[in-house]
């Protein structure tokens, strides 16, 4: 076995304190979210996970480097999609929902829901 | 696109999530926040789509239109009752492609004489395992909400020695690879390992414990997705990632003092089993009263000429789908001027929040939602109590009985109200199994039957009145 190698260190470290600072960050704004709110903090932050699509696009851009690459790229990127999707256009149906008083009319303004 | 421009667009995608979570603080703006949030992995997926380039553009885009197609397809025909299981299998298709994409990348870094470094070896291996076990485990939660497979849990012996020693292995083929046995049967080793202890691991965890699973699932998949983002050298993942991570860290802990249980008891507890005959047979001699059943002709005329009715939904108003009956029963009293508002305990139902979302999809204002801190000290002005569907959440015995399993938890206390009225369909135990005392409470008076049904009748019969 040879010695083990790290990557380029400044890009590491870079990374991890980003990474401890998004925690930090995550808690205090995720604290100030009502239980009220709790089922499309869950479909939300669902929603925003989707990001992994990015990397499975990135898998997909080297098919051309073979077969396996190919698949399984393809395949993460079906799921990656129907996560970001979904987890979206559920959000929004949850929370078009949360009202103080019901509307006078039941057909408001046209729904906007549709994106990509 | 050059490397700083790349960065500094998925820069400002990362902002749109942070503000897509800020606007959550509040109801009245929380759709625009994720309006905001929805652009901003617009932006994202667009900027990569113009990085990536090159000849796979057509797969990305067919990817991208199966998947996306059956995400909203799936996201607009889901009832509100079924939140649950959906967000479960979201979580589970995202979960699944932070594995794919760790299997991918070392495949693409291995090949002799190439070498992953230690940062990203390590990286490919967890957040292949994280993602397995996120995949399995919420495919299984999603299976259970479903009623596919009995919510109740399912256990045999030596089962906490099977997950451990499943898990330790599946941990144990990770060092392997991140310190540099860079062989792809071990990932796979690896990722099949933690599919398979995903399964395990929620398979005795009981529906009434779903709440906990289900956000504990949901902080491995940005756990998951943060790892992922080391090994690609992504921020945008990173930072995503583990603002997801911290949110369901945060309501793991949440629900599980709201159940006031450790995590490790709910995890490994099996909780929800048919619980041994002592304790309840010690819950009724303490109770020691008889129950008293009503009308709904005697409930109706109790509601309507009360001050203050108080309504404490639980699951069983989910399955009932019961939760547009309640508000126009609700219409009618407030028509008569009664007071009316909702009791929500943090874990009724199957996921946080899961009370507030139904009631809001029939209508019901969300200022008359209220939490338990804020309904608690209600009660005692309040004349009527109705439970629906509710049951451990309003069990006195969490507060007074020590032999209780679910001794400790706070809960609503109804038995405050001037009387209680409790919807249930037969005197049988709740979902967990434990006895109730406050059905033998003088104060209380049971409607029984199915809770739509019952709520249909006294919408008829406060009609009459």
């Amino acid at each position: 076995m040879t010695a083990i190698v790290f990557g380029h260190g400044t890009q590491l470290m870079f990374e991890v304190t980003i990474l401890v600072l998004a925690i930090f960050l995550g808690f205090e704004v995720i604290s100030k979210v009502p239980t009220l709110l709790h089922t499309p903090l869950m479909s939300g932050t669902n929603a925003i996970h989707g990001i992994v699509i990015v990397g499975a696009m990135l898998v997909l851009g080297t098919a051309h480097k073979g077969p396996f690459l190919w698949v399984v790229g393809f395949v993460a990127v079906v799921l990656a999609s129907a996560n970001v999707v979904g987890g979206f256009v559920v959000t929004d149906r949850m929370l078009e929902m949360f009202k103080k008083r019901e509307p006078a009319e039941p057909d408001e303004a046209p729904r906007d829901d549709e994106r990509s | 696109m050059s490397y700083p421009v790349t960065n500094l667009l998925y820069l400002v995608t990362i902002v749109t999530f942070i503000l897509a979570l800020r606007y959550l603080s509040n109801p009245a703006h929380a759709r625009r926040g994720n309006q905001i949030g929805a652009v901003g992995m617009l932006l994202a997926i667009v900027v990569t789509w113009v990085k990536v380039g090159g000849t796979s553009w057509w797969a990305i885009a067919l990817g991208m239109a199966i998947g996306g197609g059956f995400g909203a397809y799936a996201a607009r025909k889901v009832r509100m009752t079924a939140m649950p299981q959906m967000v479960a299998l979201f979580n589970g298709v995202g979960g699944g492609a932070a594995a794919l994409i760790a299997l991918a990348e070392l495949h693409r870094v291995v090949p002799p004489p190439g070498r992953a470094s230690f940062d990203i070896s390590t990286a490919i291996a967890l957040s292949g395992l994280i993602g397995a076990i996120s995949f399995a485990g919420s495919m299984v939660a999603f299976a259970k909400l479903q009623e596919l497979i009995q919510g109740r849990p399912i256990t045999y012996p030596g089962q906490k020695i099977v997950n451990l020693v499943l898990l330790a292995a599946c941990v144990g083929l990770a060092v392997a690879i991140a310190a540099g046995a860079q062989h792809q049967w071990l990932l796979w080793a690896a990722v099949g390992g933690g599919a398979l202890f995903g399964v395990l691991f929620v398979l005795p965890i009981g529906g009434a414990d779903m709440p906990v699973v289900i956000s504990l699932l949901n902080a491995f998949t940005g756990l998951a997705v943060a790892v992922g983002g080391f090994e690609l050298e992504n921020n945008v993942l990173i930072v995503s990632g583990m603002l997801v991570g911290a949110s369901g860290t945060l309501l793991t802990l949440m629900m599980g003092r709201a159940m006031n249980r450790s995590i490790a008891n709910v995890l490994f507890g099996a909780f929800g089993q048919v619980v041994a005959p002592a304790a309840g047979a010690d819950g009724a001699a303490s109770a020691g009263g008889s129950v008293r059943s009503a009308s709904a002709e005697d409930v109706a005329v109790m509601l309507a000429y009360a001050h203050k009715v108080v309504f404490v939904p639980g699951y069983g108003l989910a399955v009932a789908q019961a939760q547009h009956d309640v508000r126009q029963l609700a219409d009618l009293l407030e028509g008569k001027g009664v007071e009316v508002s909702y009791a929500i305990h943090p874990v009724a139902g199957r996921m946080p929040g899961h009370m507030n979302v139904l009631l809001a999809e029939a209508n019901v204002p969300y200022p008359q939602l209220k939490e338990m801190d804020e309904a608690n000290p209600e009660f005692s002005r309040t004349d009527v109590a109705v439970i629906v569907g509710a049951n451990d959440v309003v069990n006195p015995d969490a507060r007074s009985n020590q032999g209780s399993p679910i001794y400790g938890m706070p809960i609503l206390n109804v038995d405050d109200a001037q009387a209680v009225v409790v919807l249930k369909r037969s005197m049988n135990p709740g979902f967990a199994g434990i006895e109730n005392p406050l059905f033998y409470n003088p104060k209380t008076v049971m409607l029984f039957g199915d809770a739509k049904e019952s709520i249909v009748k006294l919408v008829a019969d406060v009609k009459t009145l």
